[in-house]
Formats: C-alpha cells, sequence, structure tokens
C-alpha cells in the first residue's frame, strides 16, 4: 500500500502518546493472558487424566467410604484389568494453612496404574518396605524443604491422633502437568490404627481406580460397576478419572466463572484506551483529512490510514504483551509452583490476544473513520485550533 | 522629567539552539517614565517580543538589568516572579489568550483569584472593568460566542482588572480588522489618558502606533 | 487556585476522550468493588449463620463439623452440663447433630454440587433464631420427611416443596421450607436425625450445639471440657465456628480479586495517563497564558492533578454504582473450609464504597502526576509560542 510509509510515521507523531498506547495494551494484554494461564493451569489436572482410567466411589458422595471388599469384585468385572484404591487422610502440618493433599494408597498397585510419577527403584522399594514411609512430590519437598529420611508428623482431621511418617522416596513427574504435590503413604498404616481404635471404621477406602483394557468401552464398564453393586447399601459412581478430577475442580467454578468475566472486562479496557487514542488522533487531524481531500484523496484511503494506524499500534500492543506475558507467566509459575501445577501459556491464548488485538484495532478505528468520512472539505480547513 | 517607572539597563538576550548561540537583543537601554504609551515597532524577528516578555518578567536576560519600578526583576525567583507578575504586569496577546472554557466574567476574574480579595470586591473590579470595555453585557457569554474585537476587549478588562503597574500588549491588532482596531487603540489611549495607565504595545502595524506617545524602533536587536 | 470550574469544564468540553477514560477506570473499580462485595457476603453470610448465645462442640482437630466424630456416650456426657439452658419444655435446649455432604444436581444445569445434609432434633429449630420454617410443615418423626433451606430448593432438583429427593438409598419427601434469613442455614436440608443415622450407616454424632444459660459461662464450660480427659472434643462459640469457615475462601477470592484488579488498574492508569498528555498539550497555549497572568507552577500542577483525580473520581463513582446492582445478585459456591455449598448476596457496605473510591482517586493520581509535571514545566514563552 502507497500510504504505508505515511501510516508509519502518523502513527510515530506522538511518540509519548503512541508509546503509551502500546504500554497500555500489553500490560492488559498481560493481565488476559495471566487470567487464561490460570483457568488453563487450574483445568490441567483433568487434562492430566488418563482415559483408560475410571474412578469408583460412593453414589452419595465423596465423604462415604467403600469396603475395601468390593476390589475382588471389581476385578471380576469384563474389562476391568487392575484396582487400585486409595483414601483422602486431610491432615494437618504444623497449621492448617500448610493445606496440601495426603493420599492413604495401596502400596502395592497404586504406582502400577500412575505410571506417570516417577520415582527411584531404591526408594521405592524402601518405601514398600516400612508401614510409616510416605512418597513426597517434589515440589511438596522443596516447599517444606522435606529430604529423604526425614520425620514428618500430621494431625489427624479425619482420623484422630497424630501421625508420624519417614520420608522414603521423593516422586518427580512423568509430564509438565502431572501433579508433584502429594503425599502418599500406607493404607493399612491407617487401617490397622482404626482396626484398634474404631473397629467400625476399618476395612474402609474413599475410591476405587479401575485400569481398564480399552478406553472406548469407559461408559459400559462404569455402568456394569454401579449396576453391580446397585441396591446394595453402599452404591457406587464409576466415572472417567477426568470427570472424577473435574468434579473436584467444580468447587472453584464460581471464581473461574468471575475471572472469565473479568478477561471480557479487560478486553473492553484495551478497546477503551485504543479508541480514546484514535478519537484524539482524528480530532487534531481533521483539517489535515480534509486537505487530503483537496488533493484528491478518497475517503477509502482516509480509511485505509486510520485503519492502518490503529492496526499497527493494536498489533504492536498485542506482541508486545504477548513477549511480557511469556515472561510473566514463567515468574508467576516459579512463584506458584509449590501451590499449582502446569501454569503454563496455552498456546491458545497466544492467539487469543492477537484476535483481540485485531477486534480492538478494527472498532477503535470505526468513530475516527466516521468523522474523517464526514468532514466536508471547507469545514476541515476551517478549524485552526 | 519624573522618575522613570521602567529601566532597562545594557540588556543583551540570546538563545541557544543546540549548541549555536541566537542573539537576540544586544545591549538595549531604554527608560520609560510613568503613565507613558510607548509602542515598539520592527520587523519580525527584531526581538520586540522578547523584550516584552522580558519586562513582563517571564523570560529572563542574558546579561544586564531590569528595573521596574525600582525593583530589579531578573533577579528575583521563580516563585516570586509569579508573584511579582500578578502584582505589577496585565498583558494582552494578539490571540487573546481566553479560557474557552470560562466565560467573559470569569476571564478577568482570573487574575484576582491570586489576590486576597473577597467574592463581593472581585464582583465589583470584574464588573467595573468590564464596563470600561463596553462588555457589561456580555459577561455570561463564553469566548467563541465573542467577536475577536469582542475577546480582545475582555483580555484588556482581564489586564487591568487587578490595577496592575504596566500593561503589555503584544501586537493586540494583529489578529483584527481595521474598525476592531480601531476600537482597541482608543481603548488602550483612554486606559493612558483617562487612568493613567504605562502602556508597552508591540506592533508592526503603523495603524495602532500612530495612538502611541513614543514609538522606538527595533532592528536586528538593537533599539533606535 | 485555579477555580474548580476552569477543571471541570475542561472534563466535560472533551466529552468522548473523558467519557472514554472514565469509562476505562470504572471497569477496574467495578471489578475490585464486586470482589470486596463477594467476599464481605460470604463472610457476613457465615457470620449471620452462628448465635452469640449459643455453643458448638466438635471433635478435637477436627476443623469442621465435617471430619467431626463424636460418640454417643461423649455426647451424653456434655448434654449434662449445668450451663445449659432450659428449652421451654423443661429439657436443656441442646441438640445432637450429623452432618453430611451428598452430591446433587443442579435443577437447570444439571451441575453437581456439595450439599449438607442435618440430621437435626426437635430442639434445633429452637436453638437457631434466624431460621424459621415459612412454608409447609415442620418434619414428623420416624418418616423420611425433609425441610429444604430455600436457596437448595430453587437450586436443586427434586428439593422443592412437596418433591421427592434420593440419598442414603431413601427417597426422601420435602415438606417444609426453612428461610434462615439469608444464613448459611438457607443452603442445607433437615431431616430427623435417627433417620439419618440409619440411612447413612452412621452410629455417631457430628457436633453438639446448646444454648448458654449465661453466655459469660462459656469459658469455664470450655475449659471443663477439653480438660477432661473422657472428652477428646473442642468448644466454641457458634459465631466464631462460622465465621472461621469464611477465611479461606473468602482470603482467596479477596487476594485474587486485588491482584487482578491492580493488574488491570494499571491499563486504566495508562489511559488516564494518555487522556492528561493530550489534555496538557491541547492547552500548551492556556498553560502559558496562565502563568503569565502569575500563576505559579504548583497551581498549575494542582489543576491538572486535580482533572485526572477528577476524572477518576466520576469512574470510581460509575463502578460503584454499576457494582451496586450485584447487591440483588445472590449467588451460590463452594465454601472450600466446608466443601459444600453455600448461597450468599454481593454485599456491599460503606467500607467498600470508601476504598472503590480510594482507589480509583488514586488511579487518577498516579495517571495524571506526570502530565501534570510536564504541564507545570513549561516555560512560559515556549507554550504562549505553542498553537
Amino acid at each position: 500500500m502507497k500510504l504505508l510509509k505515511l501510516v508509519l510515521r502518523n502513527s510515530f507523531r506522538h511518540r509519548l502518546r503512541t508509546s503509551l498506547t502500546i504500554l497500555g495494551l500489553a500490560l492488559a494484554v498481560v493481565a488476559f493472558g495471566l487470567i487464561q494461564t490460570f483457568i488453563a493451569a487450574w483445568y490441567s489436572q483433568a487434562a492430566a487424566a488418563a482415559p483408560d482410567r475410571l474412578v469408583t466411589r460412593h453414589a452419595a458422595s465423596i465423604v462415604f467410604t467403600l469396603p475395601l471388599s468390593y476390589k475382588e469384585q471389581l476385578l471380576k468385572i469384563d474389562g476391568v484389568e487392575q484396582v487400585t484404591y486409595g483414601n483422602w487422610f486431610g491432615g494437618v502440618y504444623v497449621d492448617p494453612q500448610n493445606f496440601f493433599p495426603q493420599f492413604a494408597i495401596d502400596a502395592t498397585t497404586y504406582f502400577e496404574i500412575y505410571p506417570e510419577f516417577i520415582v527411584e527403584p531404591d526408594q521405592y522399594e524402601a518405601f514398600l518396605g516400612e508401614r510409616r514411609a510416605a512418597l513426597v512430590g517434589r515440589a511438596l519437598a522443596d516447599r517444606f524443604g522435606w529430604k529423604v529420611g526425614d520425620m514428618i508428623t500430621l494431625i489427624g482431621t479425619i482420623y484422630p491422633g497424630d501421625w508420624d511418617f519417614v520420608i522414603r522416596g521423593i516422586y518427580t513427574g512423568k509430564e509438565e502437568i502431572t501433579d508433584e504435590g502429594t503425599f502418599y503413604f500406607h493404607w493399612e498404616y491407617v487401617d490397622e490404627a482404626m482396626k484398634q481404635q474404631m473397629p467400625g471404621r476399618a476395612g474402609q477406602i474413599g475410591w476405587f481406580v479401575l485400569q481398564i483394557d480399552n478406553p472406548d468401552r469407559a461408559a459400559a464398564i462404569s455402568t456394569a460397576v454401579d449396576e453391580r453393586f446397585s441396591n446394595s447399601w453402599a452404591e457406587t459412581l464409576t466415572e472417567t478419572e477426568e470427570a472424577f478430577t473435574l468434579s473436584f475442580i467444580q468447587f472453584a467454578a464460581a471464581i473461574i466463572a468471575g475471572l472469565r468475566v473479568v478477561s471480557v472486562l479487560i478486553v473492553g479496557v484495551i478497546l477503551l484506551v485504543l479508541a480514546n487514542t484514535m478519537v484524539m488522533t482524528a480530532r487534531e487531524r481533521i483539517s489535515e483529512y480534509a486537505f487530503m481531500k483537496t488533493l484528491g484523496f478518497r475517503s477509502y484511503h482516509l480509511i485505509g490510514l486510520i485503519l492502518g494506524e490503529s492496526f499497527f499500534i493494536s498489533f504492536v500492543g498485542g506482541i508486545v504483551g504477548i513477549g511480557l506475558l511469556a515472561l510473566v507467566a514463567r515468574l508467576v509459575a516459579a512463584a506458584l509452583s509449590n501451590y499449582l501445577y502446569g501454569f503454563a501459556v496455552p498456546q491458545s491464548t497466544y492467539f487469543h490476544a492477537l484476535a483481540v488485538a485485531f477486534v480492538v484495532g478494527l472498532a477503535a478505528a470505526i468513530f475516527p473513520i466516521q468523522r474523517a468520512i464526514r468532514i466536508r472539505i471547507v469545514e476541515g480547513l476551517r478549524v485552526v485550533d | 522629567m519624573p522618575e522613570p517607572i521602567v529601566q532597562v539597563e545594557n540588556v543583551s538576550k540570546s538563545y541557544y539552539r543546540d549548541s549555536l548561540e541566537i542573539p537576540v537583543l544586544h545591549d538595549i537601554s531604554l527608560e520609560i517614565p510613568r503613565a507613558e504609551f510607548l509602542a515598539l515597532m520592527g520587523p519580525s524577528g527584531s526581538g520586540k517580543t522578547t523584550l516584552l516578555n522580558l519586562l513582563a518578567g517571564i523570560d529572563q536576560p542574558t546579561s544586564g538589568h531590569l528595573l521596574v519600578a525600582g525593583k530589579d526583576i531578573a533577579s528575583l525567583s521563580d516563585g516570586d516572579l509569579a508573584k511579582w507578575r500578578s502584582e505589577n504586569i496585565g498583558m494582552v496577546f494578539q490571540f487573546y489568550n481566553l479560557m474557552p472554557v470560562l466565560t467573559a466574567y470569569e476571564n478577568v476574574e482570573l487574575p484576582l483569584l491570586l489576590t486576597k480579595l473577597s467574592r463581593k470586591e472581585r464582583r465589583k473590579h470584574v464588573e467595573t472593568a468590564l464596563s470600561i470595555v463596553g462588555l457589561a453585557d456580555r459577561m455570561k457569554h463564553y469566548p467563541r460566542q465573542l467577536s475577536g474585537g469582542q475577546e480582545q476587549r475582555v483580555a484588556i478588562a482581564r489586564a487591568v482588572v487587578s490595577d496592575p503597574t504596566l500593561v503589555l500588549a503584544d501586537e493586540p491588532t494583529g489578529d483584527l480588522d481595521r474598525k476592531s482596531t480601531d476600537e482597541i487603540m482608543s481603548m488602550l489611549s483612554r486606559l493612558n489618558s483617562e487612568f493613567g495607565k504605562t502602556i508597552i504595545m508591540v506592533t508592526h502595524d503603523p495603524r495602532a502606533a500612530k495612538a502611541a506617545h513614543i514609538v522606538r524602533h527595533l532592528d536586528k536587536g538593537e533599539l533606535s | 487556585m485555579i477555580p474548580v470550574s476552569y477543571t471541570v469544564r475542561n472534563i466535560i468540553n472533551h466529552k468522548i476522550t473523558s467519557a472514554l477514560t472514565i469509562l476505562g477506570v470504572s471497569l477496574v473499580v467495578f471489578v475490585f468493588a464486586a470482589v470486596l462485595m463477594m467476599s464481605t457476603g460470604l463472610r457476613e453470610t457465615l457470620v449471620a449463620t452462628g448465635s452469640d448465645d449459643n455453643a458448638i462442640v466438635i471433635r478435637q482437630a477436627s476443623l469442621t463439623e465435617v471430619q467431626s466424630i463424636i460418640p454417643r456416650d461423649q455426647a451424653d456426657i456434655v448434654k449434662t452440663s449445668p450451663e445449659i439452658a432450659v428449652a421451654t419444655d423443661g429439657l436443656p435446649l441442646f441438640t445432637k447433630e450429623i452432618y453430611v455432604l451428598i452430591t446433587l444436581l443442579n435443577r437447570h444445569d444439571g451441575d453437581k454440587a456439595n450439599v449438607v445434609v442435618r440430621g437435626v432434633s426437635d430442639k434445633s429449630l429452637e436453638l437457631r433464631p434466624n431460621a424459621t420454617l415459612v412454608e409447609g410443615r415442620m418434619w414428623r418423626e420416624g418418616t423420611s420427611e425433609i425441610i429444604a433451606g430455600k436457596s437448595i430448593a430453587e437450586r436443586f432438583a427434586g428439593c422443592g416443596l412437596g418433591e421427592t429427593v434420593r440419598f442414603g438409598a431413601r427417597d426422601w419427601t420435602v415438606v417444609g421450607i426453612l428461610d434462615a434469613g439469608g444464613s448459611g442455614f438457607d443452603s442445607e436440608l433437615w431431616g430427623d436425625i435417627d433417620q439419618m443415622m440409619d440411612a447413612f450407616r452412621r452410629p455417631v454424632y457430628s457436633s453438639l450445639t446448646f444454648r448458654l444459660a449465661d453466655p459469660s459461662s462459656f469459658v469455664a464450660l470450655r475449659d471443663r471440657i477439653e480438660d477432661d480427659p473422657r472428652l477428646p472434643l473442642e468448644v466454641k462459640r457458634e459465631k466464631e465456628y462460622y465465621a472461621d469457615q469464611s477465611r479461606s475462601t473468602a482470603g482467596f477470592v479477596s487476594i485474587l480479586g486485588t491482584v487482578v484488579s491492580i493488574v488491570f488498574a494499571c491499563a486504566a492508569i495508562v489511559g488516564a495517563m494518555i487522556t492528561m498528555f493530550a489534555a496538557v498539550a491541547n492547552r500548551t497555549r492556556e498553560i502559558g497564558t496562565l502563568r503569565a497572568l502569575g500563576f505559579s507552577r504548583l497551581s498549575i500542577l494542582n489543576a491538572f492533578l486535580l482533572e485526572a483525580m477528577l476524572i477518576a473520581l466520576a469512574g470510581g463513582i460509575l463502578g460503584i454504582a454499576a457494582a451496586a446492582t450485584l447487591s440483588f445478585v445472590r449467588i451460590s459456591m463452594t465454601n472450600w473450609d466446608t466443601f459444600s455449598e453455600l448461597a450468599f448476596n454481593f454485599q456491599l457496605t460503606p467500607g467498600i464504597v470508601l476504598r472503590a473510591i480510594l482507589f480509583a482517586v488514586v488511579m487518577g493520581f498516579i495517571g495524571g502526576v506526570l502530565p501534570a509535571v510536564r504541564a507545570s514545566m513549561k516555560r512560559i514563552v515556549d507554550s504562549l509560542r505553542a498553537v
């Protein structure tokens, strides 16, 4: 386009204003991107779920337990290859603020079904060989400065008393989104104590994890499991691991919904900032536009000029914002690594940011274009100050 | 000859662009008696506006002394100078320089906001000033609702409302037609003769300069 | 010293630019206020749930009723405490309750949520002065009848008056609607405790709640129970117990919201800066004139700062006005401390209004300070020459 040079020169006529506009857009793009990344990270646990794993829990709610005796019956169901189980422990480490998930699990089968947790063979052997042993995630160990061999005491909220553990292993995740913040230990440890103190609560587990032979049969197998236990006193609900994880993540649904609204509002702010700049520019240049018309330039030339400038600023702002976002996201990820996993900017966010830049660039130009088209040459030239 | 109200002693002024020195005024000396009406004439670039700005205390000489009513204004600090201006100087500009968002009344009232006068006293002063320039009926009008000549009359009212020592006018008729020029000049003459105001006016219009008692010419930074 | 009318009329004169800037600030203030209103609403709802005269007993270290387990024998010991007030029927104003979470489906979108089922006794309602039965009748002893808090009745399938909901391997009929005045009990289902214990096969209680005859006897009672080796229990004032439950969620909402608001505010501040720099540039000659008239640098600085802060103030008021409409919105979300659904209103308080307005004005100040300094630093001679 022949007017390209003029578009660029115009964009830099008010260097300060253009830079500020670009800065404003970039900041808003960063905020927009961080929110999207946060939401994606929040759901990354569900994304990390394997399609060939099902979770069976009590039909009423997760707070109710199932008898361990269901395990043998589950193994008999067609398509179920392996079964493991776990229970929510809910202990407090020093202070309730130090929350992290603690699972009492069946040590021999659990890690067969979850190959994404990688632990050194000798550490794994040590873990298996000791009742009070615990296996903790790398991020969790870093958060509290734990090392292999450390003694940890958790105060039980669901299972009364003080519980002592020895850290025997530290696991790492195979994928970037694999959770590294969980505390695993032997289900038998809790169960033995229950047998002595509260026999009614012995032999109970929170949920079963089923490894199935074919992910495509997940629905059929789920139905088969739940039918098997219907009309027993502990009815079950079986769903894919993804659905199970989502039901936990759902507790923040209202906040996530709120964040989505905010990210739309941010697009609004981006638009306001750019529209403001474009309106000012148009007002200052009315006489120039009128003069260009006297030279024989047509309305579409002016449209190109204004739109070009608007797009130029919005895209530079968008690209600077994307660059900043990549940088800031890395810092945030490092700061949050103890609490939130998989805080990585999804590729779609970059495309969304560019799409926003396009829409905003277009929308901000509408009003100035209207004005530029409407001016009559004589009027335009009369405007001096 | 009475005690001069303005004494300009060996004043020089240069501007610097990059490291280049551009001399504007060269060793100017000038005395202006009280209640005088002086016109400074000269071609553009002769330095007449610069001299006026120095007298108004909005620019500083490179060397020399400027005494107004016995006070050397070249030595005043920025803050003292602002206060001094509000008490001693009334300015009239070529393009009127009225605040477009304020009414004629409010524009004239502006300099009085720097004094300790009460609202009631200010009202009296503003009404008097506006009636001297014949615009008592236009008090509530905004500048854009007035003609060029009327705007300049409001500016003159603003320049005299605080009863300054000096009234300085920079091309006051430069943007006006002949009829308005005559109106403005007769108004300035009246301020000089009837109210005893000392007026220094920069102009390149001989028709305007006729109203002054003394006409001095500046050329290439030198007074003749 | 420069008249305020000069500042105000300049804002009005540049309609579009001012309006765009005001809108930008208002969006930020809206988000800021909405977040504060949300966490306040959550906290106030839980604070209103507990009563000052009541004490609640749960198992030591169990944090909430969800995890708490109290065997019958321990409950009976507590019941004999002399500090407990006497009800109209001459018996202690005391109730043993069980508290379980069940998964129910949202009536409208079918989403799953955890809902509280409370097994209650005939004294439970009397102990909660904020809760009254507004529709239908109370459950009858020995039947599978329940009453539903009004938020639950509206939101969850099978929980409306006369409807049937299935949990604990039984069908329960809703025979009454409970209005707890916007407190946490509005988000619960209540039924006969014996029926609930039977349905959920739970032989133990979750909590004990009772009225103190004399509220000042609380400390003595607490110390006695907590020191009793037979009772591994914790005693709390009911109001404090519920107030504590808002801590995690309300805290998270306000921290997240503040961080988002601040990042968001940066963009709006830049917007205000652009507007103010343009205002300064457009009015260069006016600035020169004012200075020539004798106005000081400081008064120029003040005039432009005031302009920026007034624009932001207008944005703040607009944002607060928009946020105020949220007061009529009732939302329901999971309270993380109890892991159950809780319905509450966004709540606007004078403190929030003040903070939001202050936030806006500070934004205006930050956005305006550089342009105002630039305006005040201009040389008079140059400014007068500007077109």
